[in-house]
């Protein structure tokens, strides 16, 4: 049966019922055009996200650690020995010549290694005391790996080496300390150590718990704070390219045998949480779409009842079953092409209506724009869908109505 | 001997349910090409039961329908369908065109269906058709803009749009006047003359009688078959012919 004479009957059909056709075209765009919005939005807000959270953090870091225990020497020669509660083999702290392992690094990863001392201190100020975790950083290699320099709200990365003992703090802990630049704290190391430590600079990275319980200062004083000298305990990637993270950390591992901690490893918990988000976001797109596509069942049903007359004649004059029933499903499918075109017109208003509405970003602390993700994908996807919902929708009235008998019918109008 | 287009042998068509009901009860018939043959019988007789399964809308509980030779009982329901649209054409008492589409569209339906012909040629045949049944300047007026006669016409063209080898027509002047009845009969005693062959079922005795052969169907079986007045004219001169000869 020639397509053309199905899409013909199934022209006159839509076009002859206008104001029905309209609001099916119309459910149809509204469900593509509120989930073009949605996904949208949702996908921008995410991808936003992940930048500023990615910018903010190392892509990998490689610790002086190990994901198990260390095979004990006992363990080495009696298999049943069974070792619980033993300090660790390999006792001393840091990372073994960290200068040759950042040199074999820098020869294969895309992007670049800085190290640095990773350890806790205690801030006594004022009376009160306040645990942060204090790094220590060679300011020349951190430019190359983090945007801590970009982050200074008060003084520079440089101003380390400036002053004796001289930290950045975080805007947060600025705030709690009521400290600025030029001030003076007492800092308590883990071995009892204590020194007064000047504050010549003040960063703001947005994430609150970097920006209230993270301090920097030179290696040597986080050396001498942990009471470790000549210690790195921590190299810290930066990738041209954040999204092979993973691929790089299994790799750095691999070959060095210390922990390599991607940023999604990091952030696991939150990008799962992300995940469980897109699933509920995704089901009631979804739904959305199927929902739109009810007027389209209704309209269909309607007109297969309405034209029972028609597919009996058709019918008996020789147009297969199939083919008769394809004329409804075309129906359902003009209607839903059309609805589908309008919907994307509705959809990229929205979206771009969205974008001219601005909100209080806390990670960059200034008012921009809601970030909209703009992808061809969502629009086809969201087409794509919406016309399966259609013509699936379609499918079971036109299946019902053409089943008929024409002789019932012939009979019945005779 | 003239050749067979329509033969039914051994039909029997019944109701299944609480009380079961014979529709067509044992008929045998064989139609010759080119033949008009009339059903004709009381209401409820089962004419209508009939024409369904020589028409292949309908399949018969026993026996067979042979159409151009070809048997009918173990072809699919598509298949069916193929031979309906290529090989048979119909005519109800209601005309059955598709209210959105004019004249000239629902007489070259069945053409586009079949996807034999080009566009062109089938809008040419669709016109000479519609023009050959009087219907030139109704070509592009919808069903319901037509008289009942007009309408009427309209699907005989639209029976005869794929030049089937039979056209079966159930009461197709029953809704109409006199002057329309008259008009449709002659068309389909012409096209029996042209060679198709053509099954009518009617109530009107004096269509019956223009008919080549006319059976009467009493619940459900042949009852009686008559031939028809011309066909009496004929036989009669030829009778003449040969006893004349010696
Ligand atoms: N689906 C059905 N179930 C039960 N009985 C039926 C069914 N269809 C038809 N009949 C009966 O079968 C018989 C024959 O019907 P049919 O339509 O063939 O008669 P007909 O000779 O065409 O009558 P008419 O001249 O009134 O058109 C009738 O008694 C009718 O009531
Ligand atoms: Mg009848």
């Amino acid at each position: 049966m020639p397509a053309n004479l199905l899409v013909d009957i199934a022209w006159t059909h839509v076009t002859s019922r206008v104001r029905q056709t309209l609001v099916g075209m119309a459910g149809v765009a509204m469900g593509v055009g509120f989930t073009i919005m949605m996904a949208g939005l949702m996908e921008g807000s995410q991808i936003d996200f992940l930048r500023q959270l990615v910018d903010t953090m190392p892509h990998v870091t490689v610790q002086d650690d190990r994901r198990s225990v260390p095979i004990q020497p006992a363990e080495q020669e009696y298999g049943a020995v069974q070792m619980s509660n033993v300090a660790n083999l390999n006792s001393r702290p840091g990372i073994r010549y960290p200068e040759s392992v950042m040199a074999s690094l820098r020869s294969w990863i895309p992007g670049d290694v800085a190290p640095s001392v990773r350890t806790t201190a205690i801030i006594d100020h004022g009376g009160g005391r306040l645990g942060v975790t204090l790094t220590g950083i060679d300011p020349r290699q951190e430019i190359r790996v983090s945007k801590l320099a970009s982050q200074m709200r008060e003084g520079q990365i440089g101003d380390l080496s400036r002053a004796p003992n001289a930290i950045i703090i975080g805007q947060a802990l600025a705030e709690k300390l009521a400290v600025k630049a030029g001030d003076t704290l007492l800092l308590i190391g883990g071995q009892g150590v204590q020194v007064t430590s000047t504050v010549v600079g003040v960063f703001r990275s947005g994430l609150k718990r970097v920006d209230e319980g993270q301090i920097y200062s030179l290696i040597n004083l986080a050396q001498l704070m942990m009471g470790q000298s000549g210690v790195i305990n921590e190299l810290r990637l930066r990738l041209n390219d954040p999204l092979i993270a993973q691929k790089i950390a299994t790799q750095v591992e691999g070959q060095t045998g210390y922990k390599s901690v991607s940023w999604q490893e990091a952030n696991s918990d939150l990008l799962s949480s992300f995940s469980v988000r897109d699933f509920i976001v995704l089901t009631v797109m979804g739904a959305m779409l199927l929902t739109s596509s009810f007027a389209t069942y209704n309209i269909i049903s309607t007109i297969t009842h309405e034209k029972r007359q028609d597919i009996a004649i058709m019918k008996s004059l020789g147009m297969r079953e199939t083919s008769v029933r394809r004329i409804f499903i075309f129906e359902a499918a003009i209607i839903g092409v059309v609805g589908i075109l309008a919907g994307w017109v509705i959809g990229y208003l929205l979206c771009y209506g969205w974008s001219k509405i601005t909100i209080y970003n806390t990670l960059t602390g200034t008012t921009v724009p809601l970030s909209i993700y703009y992808s061809p994908t969502h629009y086809l996807v969201a087409g794509g869908i919406s016309l399966l919902c259609c013509t699936g929708a379609a499918f079971f009235p036109a299946r019902k109505a053409t089943r008929v008998h024409p002789v019932e019918i012939i009979r019945g109008a005779s | 001997m003239s050749e067979v287009a329509l033969q039914a042998t051994g039909l029997v068509r019944r109701i299944e349910g609480d009380v079961s009901h014979i529709l067509v009860n044992g008929i045998d018939l064989s139609v010759n090409k080119g033949e008009f043959l009339a059903i004709t019988g009381p209401s409820g007789s089962g004419k209508s039961s009939l024409l369904y399964l020589l028409g292949l809308l309908d399949a018969p509980n026993e026996g067979d329908v042979i159409i151009c030779g070809q048997p009918t009982s173990k072809l699919s329901e598509s298949e069916r369908a193929d031979v309906r649209l290529t090989r048979l054409g119909f005519v109800f008492q209601f005309h059955f065109l598709l209210p959105e589409f004019t004249s000239l569209d629902n007489v070259i339906l069945p053409m586009r269906a079949a996807g034999k012909m080009s566009e062109k040629d089938m809008r040419e045949r669709g016109l000479e058709l519609l023009a050959s049944l009087g219907l030139k300047e109704h070509a592009s007026k919808r069903p319901n803009q037509l008289s009942g006669g007009q309408r009427q016409r309209v699907a005989i063209a639209r029976a005869l749009s794929n030049r089937p080898e039979i056209i079966v027509a159930d009461e197709p002047t029953g809704a109409l006047d006199t002057a329309s009845t008259e008009q449709v009969f002659s068309i389909l005693r012409e096209i029996a003359d042209n060679g198709r062959t053509v099954v009518v079922v009617t109530h009107d005795p004096a269509l019956a009688a223009r008919a080549d052969r006319r059976v009467h169907i009493v619940d459900g079986k042949i009852h009686e078959t008559f031939v028809g007045e011309r066909k009496a004219a004929e036989a009669a001169v030829t009778a003449d012919v040969t006893t004349a000869e010696p």
